[in-house]
């Protein structure tokens, strides 16, 4: 039996992006929180700038639990799943000590795809086989939030629009916001500069794109330095806003979060009348269970969904939260693949600089343009950014003029290092029938749990924008002067990814959700969910400020309506 | 598919065997298991000869073989030498001791490709025998190289998992050990990072560095070099310079 743990008022699973911020708002109204978190505390000590070690080797002092329980992966049922890599890592802050940290609002028309897209163009330009629907809610419901997390990590950037006032500095195409970003923008380089000029060349509206990286001292943070090891690495002044560095040290000055490090939930608990008590957790051998009034999961997707398909109960015979079998439904991986590679004449100064440090197109993202002759609907975010290491250069393509080998291409890397550049392009993704996440009935991890098994394709509409953003991207890097352009494949089966969404997914519906618009289950009201496992569709751009603005949403939501979630 | 151009030259030698001393299979002879049979060949009393030979065995003198044994080591030294090659554009594989990373990291983060290389560098110096008569580090480059286009074609036999994915983890390998951060046992004395011109790690990166771009003097510093990051602070003799790796 589990040793049973004094009650608290709420349990967190997992202390990374979301569940660090949703902290924040429960602890400050006096709440009671454990976080229970599978990896450890890291410190800047912990974060060499050392690309062999961070990059090739993923960053072994992280505790690699979601390693251990990797996804397997097909495009659809007919296929056998296999297992590939976990793109996450474990510890506390979660992924925000090692992502790019780019921290986008969402555009409004992500909020509203179907409404927005049948009063436009029509019902019929809906993808067939897609479930996508309308958020429960508009981009100005979930404002306040984004603003309230911007200000408490800590974010970077140019304001395109302030109370309707638009700056050509900032993003024309955002929604309105009530205030400037606490920070100024990340500063630019050579290259963000040729690739700026370039854009406004053509017409189109470049800006610098947000970052939760300090660009001037902030909230006793120094600021960001340059010297580029984000992707992969944490920061060795805590100039990136992980919520390691932000919110959650904040919430344990409250007094009322304790961390607990190193520790596994294995299930959620429920009672005979349907309503959670508690997560049971391994550390090290020991099994524990800690009581709670209320459980909110934070783990990363994947393992949001895998947690509650295995908490089965009499209850939920075919696991929590999913007598409507919605749990694994409506799941897709964000489309981020499909680069576009460019070969400059000239060295383009980007040895240092990091992958937040870039210039952004919104022109031909969401409903920013005209689809009316178009055969998809959406579009893409484009981001030339800096960001260029030794071995990441010596493993760059040859552009055809030489082979992989030898001393031919030996002396292509040795001219070409600094002469490349790979776009990041974020498409509008969309959920479809067919696509899910369920349970693999093969692939164990190593306490015998199956792990997620990923059935999941990019389809027409995705492929399409994947074409049409590949052809504006090499426009944009051919005025800016490239002169060898590398186009890679469109997309096929969605492998286990970054920006991973849905299967838990927030709506009004319960028929076909599993969370209602404050997040908590239509199935279980002392549950909630925090992550991109909510969201219903992609947008064009990272997931994480998103996903941070929804958890402070659900915490204040519980603060002031705890009786009657509670019960 | 590699270059059909020389990389320097074997012109006086031109024939495979333990007799070829030329510069490049002078220094193959002064690789890892080359320390080891110091003064017991004929081929290392030659090279003892030339102080630029010294000086590449004074700068692994202190390599241990971890995993591989001295014949794997010695095929595993020529491929990496061919794949990154010591040519007229500068030093490769070899002096960023390449191999030497390898071998290392077979032992800890790489144990999972260890099988593949006992197995897949038996095979290659079985095939050069067969093929060439004589151990594959002993080949003149040209047939070396022919050899190992033929791993990457997957027609040398007995490769494992097979000859093409065997090539690509070699390939992965040899880059990573030529440029990584030297702490790791490659990359030595930065020939690799000077290779691309890459101007170092600088914990703080200015904007005037960054508009020098290729004109910026490289640093030569490893991440290890700042005492943040190194692990043992207190002992200060643990703060040199790039070069030598920690075990």
């Amino acid at each position: 039996m589990p040793k049973k743990l004094p009650k608290t008022d709420v349990v967190i699973v997992g202390m990374g992006a979301a569940g660090g911020v949703a902290a924040l708002p429960l602890t400050n109204a006096g709440l009671k929180v454990i976080g229970i978190e599978a990896g450890g505390w890291l410190s800047p000590r912990d974060f060499a700038p050392d690309e062999l070690r961070n990059g090739a080797r993923n960053w072994p002092q992280s505790v690699q639990k979601a390693a251990s329980e990797a996804p397997t992966v097909r495009a659809n049922s007919n296929q056998k799943a296999v297992q590939g890599g976990h793109p996450m890592m474990n510890a506390v802050g979660g992924t925000t000590m090692h992502y790019w940290a780019q921290s986008w609002r969402l555009n409004p028309w992500d909020f509203k795809v179907v409404s927005a897209t049948r009063d436009r163009y029509g019902a019929d330009r809906i993808p067939t086989g897609s479930t996508v629907e309308d958020w429960p809610f508009g981009y100005d419901e979930l404002e306040p939030f984004y603003e309230k997390v911007e200000f408490a990590v800590g974010i970077s950037g140019q304001a395109g629009n302030v109370k309707g006032k638009i700056n050509a500095a900032g993003n024309v195409f955002e929604g309105e916001r009530q205030s400037e970003y606490p920070m100024r923008p990340l500063r630019t380089s050579p290259f963000t500069e040729l690739m700026t000029n370039a854009a406004q060349r053509l017409d189109w509206s470049p800006f610098q794109g947000p970052a939760a990286i300090t660009s001037e001292l902030y909230d006793g943070r120094p600021p960001c330095q340059y010297h580029g090891f984000c992707n992969k690495g944490g920061c060795h002044v805590q100039a990136k806003s992980s919520t390691a560095f932000t919110t959650i040290p904040k919430a344990i000055d409250t007094g009322n979060l304790d961390v607990v490090t190193y520790a596994r939930v294995t299930n959620i608990v429920t009672d005979n009348d349907g309503k959670v008590t508690g997560v049971d957790y391994l550390r090290g051998s020991e099994e524990f269970f800690q009581p709670a009034d209320v459980v909110l999961m934070a783990s990363y997707a994947y393992e949001n969904v895998r947690l509650l398909q295995l908490s089965k109960s009499r209850s939920f015979p075919d696991g929590l939260s999913n007598n409507n079998g919605q749990v694994g439904k409506h799941y897709l991986s964000h489309h981020q693949g499909s680069p576009v590679i460019a070969l400059f004449p000239e060295d383009l100064h980007n040895w240092y600089g990091l992958p937040a440090q870039g210039v952004a197109i919104d022109d031909w993202a969401d409903d920013n343009f005209d689809h009316s002759d178009l055969d998809f609907i959406g579009g893409a975010n484009l981001w030339a950014h800096t960001d260029r290491k030794p071995i990441g250069a010596a493993k760059m393509s040859t552009f055809g003029r030489a082979s992989n080998w030898g001393s031919d291409w030996k002396k292509f890397i040795m001219d070409n290092a600094d002469k490349t550049n790979t776009a990041y392009i974020q498409k509008t993704t969309l959920p479809y029938e067919g696509n899910y996440l369920d349970l693999d009935p093969q692939v164990k991890d190593p306490l015998g749990f199956p792990v997620t098994r990923i059935t999941a394709s990019y389809r027409e509409n995705e492929t399409r924008i994947a074409e049409f953003s590949q052809n504006m991207m090499e426009k944009w890097y051919r005025e800016a002067g490239a002169t060898e352009i590398i186009r890679t494949g469109l997309g096929g089966a969605m492998s286990a990814s970054t920006h991973a969404y849905g299967g838990t997914r927030m709506g009004n519906n319960s028929e076909t959700n599993v969370v209602d618009r404050w997040g908590f289950s239509h199935e279980v009201p002392n549950l909630g969910v925090l992550g991109a496992s909510v969201m219903g569709t992609s947008g064009a751009r990272n997931p994480t400020l998103t996903v941070q603005a929804l958890s402070w949403r659900t915490s204040e939501h519980l603060v002031a309506n705890w009786q009657s979630i509670v019960g | 598919m590699a270059s059909s151009k020389k990389n320097h030259k074997a012109d006086s030698f031109p024939k495979d065997g333990p007799v070829d001393t030329s510069r490049r299979n002078l220094i193959k002879g002064a690789g890892m298991v080359g320390v080891a049979a110091l003064g017991t060949s004929a081929e290392n009393i030659i090279a003892q000869e030339s102080s630029k030979e010294r000086n590449i065995n004074t700068m692994i003198s202190r390599e241990a073989l971890e995993v591989l044994t001295a014949d794997e080591a010695e095929t595993l030294e020529a491929i990496c030498g061919c794949l990154i090659p010591s040519d007229e554009n500068g030093p490769g594989a070899f002096e960023a001791r390449a191999a030497h990373y390898i071998d290392k990291s077979l032992a800890s983060h790489n144990k999972s490709a260890r099988d593949y290389y006992m197995v897949s560098l038996d095979a290659i110096n079985q095939y050069s025998k067969k093929t060439r008569g004589n151990a594959f580090h002993r080949l003149i480059d040209d047939h070396q190289f022919s050899i190992l286009s033929a791993v990457q074609e997957d027609k040398v036999p007995g490769c494992s998992p097979n000859g093409s994915d065997f090539f690509n983890i070699v390939r992965n390998h040899t880059i990573d050990g030529t440029f990584c951060d030297p702490y790791y046992g490659g990359n030595q004395n930065f020939v690799g990072w000077d290779m691309l011109n890459y101007p170092g790690i600088r914990l703080s990166a200015s904007e005037t560095d960054v508009a020098q771009g290729p004109d910026l003097t490289p640093n030569h510093q490893s991440a290890y070099d700042h005492d943040t990051y190194t692990k043992m602070v207190i002992n200060g003799s643990m703060n040199q310079r790039g070069g030598q790796s920690d075990a």
